[in-house]
This record gives structure tokens, sequence and C-alpha cells, in this order.
């Protein structure tokens, strides 16, 4: 059962790896427009270049 | 990553976009905006439909509207009481990282849980418990607090809600549990503690995303009142505050201002717009003794007015308490969750205190007392109840904004699916509110190009449905507009008019939408319009009397227009000539008359009516107050989505009844075992995150019908 010390710190690392990407998701506001993030990918204006 | 992108900021103008639907439509519109000088940043956001604007300066949006019109984008003013502005995005924020929190404490506690469950014990079990009672108090009080707050609100106001027993639950799961692990006892609810406070906060995420500021329709109204007036002392005209004005006053209002006071003419000729208080098409011409109401608007002027009412005795401002009344009225519906919380908090509580004292009667042992009541208070706690209503009309809501239906009041679904009459508005509702030449091609093409230059000169909607016309403009002098009358100018020698009947044409005319041009060989001849029926609108009113409902209209327009509507879309109770007032008698004696009516209009007139009907929608175009007095807006230009909707409302409330069905009967099976002590910890997760996830899959299930 010794391997319980590791499993669990383990677990709740990854699991709290998840919650911090989310929450930094949020906070960069990723979550505002989902559907023209995904559209706006197709514009080909900056293929080239950056946008400025 | 794009981390800096601008914050909507307070004095962003926010645009409803609502058929934009790809990278093309992102990219014009975006460009459109960014192109004036007067848009400091532009962006698009496809999830909404609406354009973030940050201006520089002062910018109207009616002209940011027209760029993206030109733009080939279709824009409206975005509704004021939809959620707008950096704060409640921010609430909206706080309870996605709460309910992110509660998720993920929830699932690494139901982890260890899982292990407890399959037989750890002594040591091990203790363990598991004190790990699991490290990540559930934290996460608790992070998460919950939402639910103390509302609790704590309620029980200082003496009263009960649905967050006093939520509350009572999580901590009373809380406290037994940390309690029995102090003892290393077998049973610790702290993963049913957490997936409570995830499923309502889901539920409260939901029910967030659906509801708007409120904001009142007659305070809409009250704005439209003019600040400042120019009063004529003595022949001089002097510019003061309207409060200044009293009975007898001289005004002067000049062409395209708003009239401050209730008065008769006593100089000039003009012609008054006055559809806000009527719903009349056209305007009408006044001359010396001529009535005329605040908040009609000066078309050609100017004219001299003597105040016969003023301030709160305005026409205008009775409309606002009346619109003021209509509102407190609305007041009355209870929405089906605030129904089923009332019957439920104090159900519960009375619930779990009888199994508290029964079992420390019969056992004396307050600890399993403790225990069993924790257990019957987390198994009734409404998760599913929670859910039931939120998570169909979040569904449903989505799925009419795909339509083209903003629905503004969350419980505005619930009453619409009862709608048994819908009464329309005639101007700018079943019709375009545009008028449009009917005889054009059957002007000479001299005539036309006569007309097109009068048309040009004069800001007369009937004129201006002329000028929108192509065609070669005639050349023109000494135009002039005379005020009331029409247009004139000279043309190769000959004096030429466009006007009113009586002045460029005959004595006396058939009636109807119809302008007169006098092209000076003394045979005037007539320009017929027509206000077309928007798109949409026969097609919208055979569905819903399919559906069964009582289709009118009620209109503050002539009986002769009104009819001529009324027949092509095919509606046969329609009322003309009906003052703001009448509109909203009539409503209420409808109500009275045990029916449940849904209002469709767009102006100031109808506002009142919009107030007063039991759910109410407007067109996107429609004036700002008529939107804040409504339920729900109309994005597109269609009237088609109109029985959709309804029958989109009454799915979701069979569905929003079904999800009561589905609480109950869990309750009903997984009460009993927790009163007698049989539910387990792993029971209760087993009956909570079935019951929810029951609820949450019927609502998505589908609401069309």
């Amino acid at each position: 059962m010794n391997v319980l010390a590791y499993l669990i710190p383990v677990s709740l690392i990854l699991g709290g790896l998840g919650l911090v990407g989310f929450i930094y998701a949020l906070r960069s506001r990723q979550y505002e427009d989902p559907e023209g993030d995904a559209r706006r990918i197709l514009d080909e204006r900056w293929d080239d270049a950056p946008k400025p | 990553m794009d981390t800096d992108l601008p914050e909507a900021a307070p004095n962003d103008i926010l645009l409803s976009l609502p058929e934009i639907h790809c990278q093309i439509c992102i990219r014009n519109a975006e460009q459109a905006l960014l192109a004036r000088d007067d848009v400091a940043a532009a962006r698009v956001n496809l999830t909404l439909k609406r354009a973030y604007v940050t201006p520089v300066g002062n910018v109207d949006e009616n002209a940011l509207i027209e760029t993206l019109a030109d733009a080939g984008v279709l824009a409206r003013p975005l509704d004021p009481t939809v959620l707008r502005g950096t704060e409640t995005a921010r609430a909206g924020q706080a309870l996605l990282m709460r309910l992110a929190v509660a998720g993920f404490a929830a699932m690494n506690v139901m982890l260890l849980s899982v292990a407890v469950w399959s037989g750890a014990t002594d040591a091990t079990r203790d363990m598991f418990h004190w790990i699991s009672a490290a990540i559930a108090l934290p996460a608790v009080t992070f998460a919950g607090q939402p639910f103390f707050l509302g609790a704590w609100r309620a029980l200082s106001a003496r009263r009960l809600s649905m967050d006093v027993p939520i509350a009572l639950a999580i901590i009373l799961a809380l406290a037994t549990s940390l309690w029995e692990t102090a003892l290393s006892g077998h049973h610790a609810y702290f993963d049913a503690a957490l997936t409570l406070c995830f499923f309502l906060l889901a539920g409260r995420y939901l029910e967030f995303r659906t509801r708007a500021a409120a904001r009142s329709a007659a305070e809409e109204l009250t704005a439209l009142e003019v600040p400042r007036a120019t009063r004529i002392i003595g022949g001089v005209p002097v510019e003061g505050p309207v409060a200044e004005l009293s009975v007898s006053d001289l005004v002067l209002v000049r062409a395209g201002g708003r009239v401050p006071v209730d008065g008769i003419v006593s100089e000039g000729h003009a012609e008054i717009d006055r559809s806000f208080l009527t719903g009349e098409t056209i305007p009408v011409a006044a001359g010396p003794g001529a009535e005329i109401a605040a908040g009609a608007v000066v078309i050609s002027g100017p004219l001299t007015i003597r105040a016969t009412a003023v301030g709160r005795e305005t026409s205008l401002h009775r409309l606002a308490d009346l619109v003021a009344v209509a509102e407190a009225g609305r007041a009355n519906y209870t929405p089906l969750a605030d129904r089923a919380a009332a019957l439920y908090a104090p159900g519960v509580h009375i619930l779990a205190a009888l199994a508290f004292v029964g079992w420390l009667l019969w056992s004396g042992d307050v600890r399993v007392a403790l225990n069993i009541a924790a257990a019957v208070l987390i198994i009734t706690c409404p998760c599913a109840l929670g859910l039931a209503v939120p998570a169909v009309t979040t569904a449903a809501s989505g799925a009419l904004f795909r339509k083209g239906v903003l629905i503004k009041n969350a419980n505005a679904l619930e009453r619409l699916a009862m709608v048994d009459t819908v009464v329309f508005d005639k101007t700018g509702t079943l019709t375009e509110g545009a008028p449009e030449v009917v005889n054009w091609d059957t002007l000479g093409s001299q005539v036309q190009s006569v007309a097109l230059a009068l048309a040009d000169a004069s800001t007369h909607p009937l004129s201006k449905a002329i000028a929108r016309k192509s065609g070669n403009r005639a050349d023109l002098t000494d135009l002039r507009e005379v005020p009331g009358f029409g247009t004139e100018g000279r043309w190769q020698g000959r004096t030429v008019r466009i006007g009113r009947t009586g002045w460029a044409g005959p004595q006396d005319d058939a009636g109807g939408l119809m302008t007169w041009l006098d092209a000076g060989d003394g045979a005037p001849v007539a320009i017929t319009f027509t206000d077309r029926l928007r798109a949409g609108a026969v097609e919208a009113i055979d569905a819903l009397k399919a559906a069964g409902m009582r289709v009118e209209i009620l209109s503050g327009d002539r009986t002769a227009a009104v009819d001529e509507v009324a027949h092509a879309a095919g509606i046969d109770i329609a009322r003309a000539n009906c003052l703001p007032e009448d509109k909203v008698d009539h409503i209420t004696q409808l109500r009275n008359e045990g029916r449940t009516i849904l209002m469709v209009g767009d102006g100031l007139n109808d506002t009142g009516a919009l107030a007063a009907a039991d759910v109410s929608l407007s067109p996107a175009s429609a004036l700002d107050a008529a939107r804040v007095a409504s339920d729900m807006v109309l994005l597109g230009q269609s009237l088609e989505v109109l029985p959709q909707a309804v029958l989109c409302a009454r799915a979701s409330r069979r569905r929003i009844s079904e999800n009561f069905k589905i609480a109950t009967i869990y309750n009903i099976i997984a009460v009993p075992l927790a009163v007698i002590g049989l539910a387990t910890p792993l029971i209760a997760a087993l009956a909570m995150s079935s019951s929810s996830i029951t609820v949450s899959l019927n609502a998505l299930r589908g609401t069309r019908g």
C-alpha cells in the first residue's frame, strides 16, 4: 500500500494542473467567443505575416 | 496566447448582429467599423452575435449601424436590458470558477470514496477520510459561498429560500463527516457535500446566463422627455429648462424637434409625426388651432405652440405612468421554480428534524441521529430541482437564439407556453413600417424625374420612399419645402408641387396612403403607397391560427389602413383608432376574460400594452422603451419564427414538469431509505448523481416540440 503515498499526491497534482489550466483559460477570456475563435483561424489575412 | 484582449469598457457601444455566421461576416463587420475615423477598436463576438465598438469621443449608434449596412451586415442597437458591462461578466466568471473548483474537488474526493466503498478499512479508510476532508473543507468554503450568502440573506430577512436547506445540508454533512472521521467511523459524506455544490452551481450558472438585468420601460419613456425648450417671451426666443415652462407659455419647436408640452398651435404650419402616441403611419398636418401632444416630432417647421399642459400633466408623462402601472401588474407571475421551492424548503426541514428527533428518541444516540438527519438533508437536497428549470430554459433559449429570438426574461418561456391569444400592433410590427410606392411604373419618366427631384428636398416619410427609387432627377430651381403642405419648385418655367391633397392635387381624394404630384401641366397625378407586410407575417399568422390561437390586431391607425392589413394578413379581429390607454384596457379586459396574451408591438404607443400582456415580443427595430417592456426581442426580420417560439416554449414547459416529476419520484424512493437509516454515502452519491444527470439529459432531449 506504500504506493499510495505517491499515487494520491500524483493524482491530486494532475487534477490540480487541469484546474489551474482551466482557470487560466477562463481568466484570459478564451471562453468568451469559442465559435468566433474557431472561425477566425480560417481568415487568410494574417497567413503570411502576423497581425501588427 | 492572447491574454490582453481589450475588455468591454463601460462606454463601449454594443451592437447586435443577428445574421452573422462565418469568418467572412466577422471580417466585413470589423473592417467596416475600423475604417471609420471615430472607432478606436471593434471586435465581433460570433458566439453572442455581437460587436463591441470602442468609440473615439461621441459616436452615434445609428451611424455605426448604417456603416455596417453598407458593408452588407445587418446590425441592431443591442437591447439595453441584455446583460452588459464588465461587472456582470465578472460575476459569471466567478460562478464558473467556483464550479470548476467544486468539480475538481468532487472528482478527487469521489476517487478516494470509491476506494472506501470498495472495502478500505481501518487506518487506510481513516487516511482517505482525512485527505477527503483536507480537500473538501477549503473547496466548499470557496465554492459554496453563493449558497451560504443566499441562506444568510434569507434568514436575516426571516424567510426560507431554496438556499437555506442547501447551506444546511452542506454544513451538516461536513460537520458530521468530520466528527465521524475523528472517531474513525464508517460513513463520511465529503463527496456528497461536494457533488451537491457542483450540481447546484451548474444550475446556478445556467440560471445566471439566462437572466437579464431588470429595467423599467416607464423610466425609458421619461427619458424621452425633452430637457430644454425654447420659450417665446415678448417675441424673443429664450432657451431654458423645461421645468420653467408653465401653462399658456408660447413654445417654439423647430423642424426635427420633439414637442415638450401638450398644447395648441398658435402659429405656423408643420407636419407632425405622432406615430409614438397613435401608431399612424403618415405624419399629419398641423396649423393654427390644432392640438398637439408632448413627444410628437415636428418634421417640418417651425411651430409656435401655446402650452395647455406641462411637466407631469403632459400626455407623454401620463403614458409613462400608464406603463408603470402595467409593469407593476406583470410582477404577479410566480415562476415554476419558485412555486416548487415554496413547497419544498419547509418540507425538507421538517422531514430532517423529524428524522433527527425520532432517531434520538429511539436510539438515544446523538451521533446516529445527527448522521441520519444529515443523510436526509443530503438526499432531499434539491439538486435535480435546482437543475430542472435552468437546464431546460438554457437549452430552449439557446435554440431560439439560433432562430433569431432573444429571450430576455428567464420565465418568459414559461408564460409563452400558456399563450392562447396573440395581439399584434400594425405599423412596424405586422408591416415593415416603411411605405413603398405602388404605381411608380405607371408614371411617365418626366413625372418620375420631377417627383424624385422634389422628394429629395423633403424629409417626409413618403418623400423618402420616393427618393429611394432610382432614376434621373429633373433640374429644378427655387426648391422649397412648404411646412404642412409639401415641396415646391420651378421646372421649365412652371411651378411644380408634390404634397397633400388640396394643395398639389384635387380638393378631395379617395383616402389611403397617397400623395399628389403637380408637374405644372394642370393635371395632377396621384402617387400611391403601401406599407408592405413584414416577411413571414402571413405564414406566422396561419401557423398561430392552426395552433388554435386567437389572433388580433390592435392599432392606433385609421380603420381603412388597419382593415387592409388585417385582410392581407388573414386576421379577422381588428381594432383601429386605439389610443395607448385603449390598448392597455383591451389587453386587461382580455386577461380578465381568462385569456393569456402575447403582445407583439414596436412603438411607444404599444409600451403600456406590452407591459400589461402576459408575455410580449418586439422586433429589434422597435424603440428602446418598447424593447425594454418586452420579454423577447425578434432579432431577424421575419415573423415566421414566432409560432416556432410558441411551440418551443410549450415543449420546454412540458420538459420542466417532466423534470419535476423525475425529481419527485427520486425523492419518493430515496427519502424513506434515508429516514430508516439505510442511506449509506454510496447510495446518496448514486441517487444524487443519477437524478441530476437524468434531469439534464431530459432537458437536452430537444425542445423542438
